[in-house]
């Protein structure tokens, strides 16, 4: 019989605190962090940037359609760039598409490591692999999602502003005097809350899926698709929760 | 010394190993042989922590494995070196970043005395000025003497080696075979290898014990082999017409 999802939650939940047991040698796993800060920060910096410029964008142009002769300023269009890609779509969108890109990557690095015995070899050293193979990921997506997302938030809002003055819809001044107005601190508060739950959810639930990988290259592919799979449906599920209890 | 006291190991309804006792000598190269399926590498990797038993206890000297605390298995491991089937080397790190990764681990060296350590293994194994290559640009059976030199760098009291010969062409195989044996002479080891490799049995085996179906069914060392009247050994030792022309000959002359 297939295990289900509380049989998995258990194995999580007893797994976890090994993850967080002391180092054997801290300069190996600051070595270790630095690598994938790397490795996660600079690696997906392209593919945000790409993102974040498309999600202003789109922003821009579907609030400008919708507003269309109404009564509302046009300078609004800055305001709801800003504050839609900062509180939703800048940690949202950045980590359903990191949890693809890095969380598939960690699960197929971790898993393969798994068949290639890898694991086992380091197990035989005495080395806490749960501690070494994962808390520097968590740690470095802990530093480098935030990052990503702020880099994110604004660049979305260069987005919204190339396909809004260069066109023509709205003048420069208009867009700027939109990101000045009503700024609420509490709004860069809940991206932050939100990127670093994401960046905890799709670390972790990754390098479960790889971690206790079984079988051959089929399962290695499946484990990496299920890592993807289940970040995002978790990311989706905890961006809810978050917007209810940060917003009500 | 390695003792295994009645064990039994099953997944799920099958039962691989059957109350195995037998007692790995110290200071000798102890062969578990048997048939693909008889449980040597489920054996193998009970003995070393790798897997616990259903049933049963794993001694080393006086110390338990199987009622070890993590921490307490972390430091027994200190003392322990393995080679695996496929080497297990990390292809992202160089054959001397290979061999250094646990005295990078669990030591605070200077890299200079690190870097004399791995050159000293890598002399062991005859394998001197290949720090900087990957393990894919180098053969399998140097891979292999590389995942040895990297098991014995913590200078460690026991080394297990799983199929050690496993893709080997029959020199090399050999070479392997004594390269283990000198090195637990040398570095006065306790060797526990998994083989059915016949060249390995009759070379190296100073202590061998045979599994069929989960069950131990035969030991003795390399000179008991020839004169054995064991049937299932014989089945497995003589296979090939052969070797039994060879055992037939080599007991006349005697």
């Amino acid at each position: 019989m297939n295990p289900g999802f509380l049989y998995h939650f258990g194995k999580f939940v007893q797994w976890f605190p090994q993850i967080f047991s002391k180092p054997e040698n801290w300069r190996m796993y600051y070595k270790e962090i630095i690598r994938q800060m790397y490795d996660i920060g600079v690696g997906s910096l392209m593919i945000v940037f790409v993102i974040s410029i498309f999600i202003g964008a789109v922003t821009a142009v579907q609030f400008a359609y919708q507003l269309g002769n109404s009564f509302i300023p046009p300078y609004y269009i800055g305001y709801i760039v800003r504050d839609m890609t900062m509180i939703e779509l800048a940690p949202t969108f950045t980590c359903l598409v990191l949890a693809g890109k890095v969380g598939s990557n960690m699960a197929a690095e971790i898993g393969g490591m798994r068949q290639k015995e890898h694991i086992d070899a380091m197990e035989i050293m005495g080395v806490n692999t749960s501690s070494y193979l994962v808390m520097p990921k968590l740690l470095a997506a802990l530093i480098m999602i935030p990052i990503l997302v702020s880099i994110s938030a604004l660049v979305s809002n260069l987005g919204g502003y190339l396909a809004s003055v260069p066109t023509g819809f709205y003048s420069h001044s208009e867009y700027v005097q939109g990101l000045r107005s009503f700024f609420i601190p509490w709004n860069v508060v809940m991206m932050y809350v939100k990127a670093f739950t994401f960046a905890f959810i799709l670390t972790s639930v990754s390098c479960y899926q790889g971690y206790f990988v079984t079988g051959g290259s089929i399962e290695l592919g499946a484990a990496s698709t299920r890592a993807v799979v289940f970040s995002d449906i978790l990311i989706l599920i905890a961006d809810y929760i978050i917007a209810i209890v940060l917003t009500l | 010394m390695i003792r295994a006291e009645n064990i039994y190991k099953s997944f799920g309804d099958n039962k691989v190993l059957k109350g195995i006792d037998f007692t790995f000598e110290a200071g000798k190269t102890n062969l578990i042989i048997g048939k693909s399926g008889a449980g040597k590498t489920v054996l193998l990797k009970i003995l070393v922590g790798l897997m616990t038993p259903t049933e049963g206890h794993v001694w080393y000297n006086d110390r338990d494995l199987t009622k070890m605390s993590k921490e307490e298995t972390r430091e027994l491991r200190m003392d322990v070196g393995m080679l695996f089937q496929g080497n297990a080397l990390f292809d992202s790190m160089t054959v001397e970043e290979n061999i250094r990764f646990p005295l990078d681990m669990f030591t605070n060296q200077k890299m200079s005395a690190k870097k004399d350590r791995v050159n000293f293994c890598l002399e062991e194994v005859s394998l001197e000025g290949i720090n900087d290559k990957f393990p894919s640009e180098i053969s399998g059976g140097m891979q292999k003497r590389v995942g040895i030199a990297r098991a014995i760098v913590l200078e460690p009291k026991y080394l297990f080696c799983d199929e050690p010969n496993s893709g080997l062409d029959p020199k090399t195989a050999i070479k392997i075979d004594e390269l283990i044996s000198e090195l637990t002479i040398r570095q006065n080891m306790t060797t526990v290898i998994n083989t059915h490799d016949m060249n390995s049995v009759m070379e190296i085996g100073e202590k061998i014990c045979y599994l069929e179906l989960g069950k131990l069914a035969w030991e003795g060392n390399k000179s008991d082999i020839m004169n054995t009247t064991n049937e299932k050994l014989e089945s497995f030792i003589f296979a090939s017409p052969f070797l039994q022309k060879l055992r037939e000959k080599a007991l006349k002359s005697s």
